[in-house]
């Protein structure tokens, strides 16, 4: 299948009006060694009829499980039909970045009402139109830090996403970076007093995330003002945006960037993406921050109209002196969240706590199972980590019933190696975690 | 418009949340009030607001569904809509990146096939997935070729960059802590090779080049660039941002190139949303291969995995595999145009792109006359002598004609530059009337240039005040319902 409208008779008279005897005479610049004789070894074209099997044949080989415990980073939520429909608008999907203002108030306006709303549940005054996702926003707001403080240390929290520890890792190897790491204490909360102790006046950013991988809420408030003393910046990272239903938000608690991760609003796990990074700030960094940036401004006439604005920041100007390199984003991602957003309003509470109930019902049975303990004490959102014996059998007697179980921490914690991070969402029934107690039980 | 937040009416809602079926505990119990928040600040609407809200944006909105978007460098082709349907199988969607293998092996197979399929197409010895859109692929690309350095106990400090390129590539290398040193083109809109020889030194990590460049034009002097560069055993990096020009015609890796970095949203018509999701694959030359991302899909014995032993790996540039749902739709188009389509694709995008050149160049200055590849580059600089008509004044006035307006002032080296890529999806009928247009227009400029630089009339709002949105920045409603 082509898609390409070209009837021969239409081609005879373009190549006659470019005054061309042949197609390949178009490709006279490439040295004559290098001009592809015979065609790429790729499989033969296909109708839309069969590509449409193959791909569901392909499809096919995938798995979905009947229940997922597995959060981790990505979460399994409902996502409302409204969502699904305004992202398939062609007039969204098909655009390109909003270049030409007049003709794309659509997303200029979407986008600006999106970030009012990140900027709100984040408790920050500015936010951008999205970077790539959690991790990569968590790593340019480092490289931001480090080129505003002009200081080259960064301390982060063990308890982060351990991806996200490897991509901020990877920008720090690549910027010239120090990083170290900070342990968490037995409740599960960051380690205070080694926290205090590893921030010096040479400290760029502190790390942190909350909810914790481990599921746990830290006490932002606790250590910002340790943090500031030192001069340094303190970046909040989350991965459960729905969090935010409930939370005190960072920004409310002095943090000057919040980061995180915004799939849980609207977007579909998708094997791993796309999703989209949020990415918050106080005004003080506004002319400094990564990304595209709605903002409002009026027309000849005095209507209000949208624009993509201080793109002095950008690439596209200031190229090597540009904040970031960043240009594509995820823009269509930040739709489906903001309609997200506006579907849930104030409910978005009501659903927060729904995950909370749903993951302490779990914890609390699972608590219950012989051998099973709780390894962390202080207070949880909707995951949590379990210490229990042997979980890779645990994980594979759930997987033989079509569960996905626990993400398996000794991977990343080599102390944790006895203990599974599970997680519970609105989209788990009690009947479903009732089965899965029952699964793990009966041996 | 109104905003979402002026529709908003307390009490009002577009969702129910399910009652919950677990025994209930109570937040405050747990949680220390001083952890909670108090409100949620989000609009209250209804279901059917929301969606006539959005759909009256939608309306504000230009696609390449609704029209020609002949916007240079970016590739806006027509995208299929078998890619979206396919893209959208649960099976693709709904799973975990954390699911185990024995659940994920559609998708795993998938991302093994389509390294394959670029590494063929682009005679790279193998791709990586995982970057989120091409400015991270150029990033990722050049962390490969910095890691490279530090395994040989070497450190480089700079990085060539033609006059040319796009702003993402100094920015990319900035960003790997490399100098950037821009090299010139010369009268023909290539590399000029003199001074790359000046530039080019021990000291040197590589040159970022886009071939075809930015003005649309093939570098004729691949071959002793790709000398000078490996003369001093830097790398040549190939920004692929054009690879739409010669698909199945010629393979940067046989051109002599280290590194490339592809934008699926541009080629492979995986559609760009306003801004992303993309997705930037880098392929690289075998010496490299050890130094790409983490995790690596492999396969053994036909099982497919992840493998995260890769010692000399850059690391992870972001979280999971790349942008996979993207992915899917590339794929499949891949697997329906075959290597012939594919090759035809590049071959009348490059037709395409010199049929308008020839029609508009007798009305607009050519930067370079000579046959470019899939796109080509005017200047407005005639319109402004004669008329004071500039190219954005151009591009405004295409607005009212109801087309998107080629890339503008873009490349920096053409003055009033006006990149026009029009794709090989586009017809000869709408090729011819997108020219009638621009020579309608240039006609009006010397004959009426208030009217063009009135322009548009026709769009919801006019010419909007970018200066004041950069000097009183309102990038959040603070406004009271």
């Amino acid at each position: 299948m082509e898609y390409i409208p070209h009837t021969p008779e239409d081609q005879r008279q373009m190549m006659e009006s470019v005054d061309i005897r042949s197609i390949d005479d178009l490709f006279t610049d490439i040295p004559e060694k290098y001009r592809l004789k015979s065609l790429l070894n790729l499989p033969s074209a296909l109708s839309e009829q069969d590509v449409s099997a193959l791909m569901k044949g392909i499809g096919s080989q995938n798995k979905l499980p009947s229940i997922t415990l597995m959060g981790a980073g990505v979460y399994h939520h409902y996502i409302p039909a409204v969502v699904g429909h305004v992202i398939s608008r062609s007039e969204f999907y098909t655009a390109y970045t909003p270049y030409q203002a007049e003709i794309s108030q659509g997303i200029l306006q979407a986008i600006y009402e999106y970030q009012t709303m990140i900027a709100k549940l984040t408790g920050m005054q500015v936010a951008n139109a999205s970077m790539y996702d959690g991790a990569s926003a968590m790593a340019e707001a480092v490289v931001l830090a480090a080129k505003t403080l002009n200081r080259t240390k960064i301390v982060v929290v063990r308890s982060i996403h351990p991806e996200y520890r490897q991509v901020v890792g990877t920008y720090a190897w690549s910027n010239g970076y120090e990083v170290v790491e900070i342990p968490y204490e037995k409740s599960g909360r960051l380690n205070r007093d080694a926290l205090l102790q590893a921030v010096d006046d040479r400290t760029a950013a502190v790390l942190i995330q909350s909810p914790n991988f481990f599921g746990i809420v830290e006490d932002i408030a606790s250590i910002e003002s340790d943090v500031h003393a030192k001069g340094a910046l303190l970046v909040s990272g989350f991965t459960e945006a729905t969090s935010l239903g409930i939370l005190k938000p960072a920004g409310a608690m002095g943090a000057d960037f919040v980061v995180g991760e915004g799939q849980a609003f609207g977007n579909p796990m998708n094997y791993g993406g796309p999703y989209l990074g949020i990415f918050a700030s106080t005004d003080k960094f506004l002319r400094k921050i990564p990304g595209r940036l709605a903002g409002a401004t009026v027309d000849r006439e005095g209507k209000r109209g949208f624009v993509l604005t201080l793109q002095t920041r950008e690439q596209h100007i200031r190229r090597e002196r540009a904040t970031s390199n960043i240009c594509s984003n995820e823009a269509l991602c930040a739709l489906a969240a903001a309609v997200y957003l506006v579907c849930l309003g104030k409910n978005l509470k009501n659903l927060a706590e729904l995950n909370f109930q749903k993951a302490h019902y779990l914890k609390e049975n699972l608590s219950g199972l012989k051998g099973w303990e709780l390894v962390f004490s202080a207070p949880i959102y909707n995951e949590f980590v379990m210490r229990c014996p042997d979980p890779k059998t645990v994980n594979q007697k759930l997987q033989d019933e079509g569960v996905i179980g626990g993400y398996e921490l000794g991977k990343e914690y080599p102390e944790l190696k006895e203990c599974l991070l599970f997680c519970a969402t609105e989209m788990l029934t009690k009947d479903d975690i009732d089965r899965v107690v029952s699964i793990i039980m009966g041996s | 418009m109104e905003l979402i937040f002026e529709k908003s009416r307390p009490g009002r809602g577009a969702t129910t949340i399910p009652r919950s079926d677990v025994p209930e505990v109570s937040v405050g119990s747990i949680m220390d009030k001083n952890l909670l928040r108090e409100d949620v600040d989000l609009p209250e609407v209804a279901e059917v607001d929301l969606i006539r809200h959005y759909t009256q944006l939608s309306k504000r909105n230009f696609g390449v569904d609704v029209g020609f978007y002949p916007l240079g460098s970016c590739t806006m082709k027509y995208n299929p809509k078998i890619n979206e349907d396919v893209a959208k199988l649960p099976e693709f969607t709904a799973l975990h990146p954390y699911a185990p293998a024995d659940f994920s092996q559609g998708s795993l197979q998938l991302m093994y096939k389509l390294r394959q399929y670029l590494s063929e197409i682009f005679g790279m010895a193998d791709f990586a997935l995982q970057p989120a859109a091409g400015a991270h692929g150029e990033l990722t690309g050049i962390m490969v070729i910095k890691k490279f350095f530090e395994k040989k106990g070497e450190r480089r400090s700079h990085i060539l960059i033609p006059d040319a390129a796009h702003g993402t590539n100094p920015a990319s290398g900035a960003l790997c802590g490399y100098r950037t040193v821009t090299v010139r083109s010369n009268r023909e809109g290539g590399v000029d090779i003199d001074h790359l020889r000046e530039l080019m030194t021990d000291d040197t990590a590589g040159l970022m080049l886009t071939n075809p460049n930015t003005l649309g034009l093939f570098e004729r002097n691949i071959e002793q660039v790709a000398e000078i560069v490996h003369a001093k055993d830097g790398f040549l990096y190939c920004d692929g941002a054009n690879a739409n020009a010669f698909m199945g015609k010629a393979r940067p890796g046989d051109l002599g190139f280290d590194v490339i970095q592809l934008n699926l949203h541009k080629t492979f018509s995986t559609p760009h949303g306003c801004g992303g999701p993309g997705s930037g694959p880098v392929g690289v030359g075998e010496k490299l291969v050890s130094h790409l991302p983490i995790p690596r899909v492999v396969k053994r014995e036909d099982i497919y995995d992840w493998d995260y032993n890769c010692p000399d790996s850059i690391g992870r540039v972001r979280a999971f595999y790349g942008n996979f749902n993207v992915m899917v739709k590339a794929y499949t188009y891949i697997r329906s145009l075959g290597p012939d389509g594919l090759k035809r694709a590049s071959e009348i995008a490059v037709l395409n792109a010199n049929y308008v050149k020839e029609k508009l160049k007798p009305y607009y200055d050519l930067a370079y006359d000579r046959v470019c590849m899939h796109e080509c580059v005017f200047s407005g600089r005639r319109q402004v002598k004669e008329s004071g008509v500039h190219t954005s004044d151009i591009a405004k006035r295409l607005l009212d004609y109801g087309y998107h307006p080629p890339t503008i002032y873009f490349p920096m080296i053409v003055p009033e530059a006006i990149m026009i890529e029009p794709n090989e999806t586009e017809s000869k009928e709408t090729l011819d009337a997108f020219c009638d247009t621009m020579i309608a227009i240039a006609h009006e400029a010397k004959g009426n240039p208030d009217l063009v630089r009135s322009a548009p009339l026709t769009t919801p709002v006019r010419r909007l005040d970018d200066v004041k949105a950069a000097r009183e920045p309102d990038v959040c409603w603070k406004g009271i319902r």
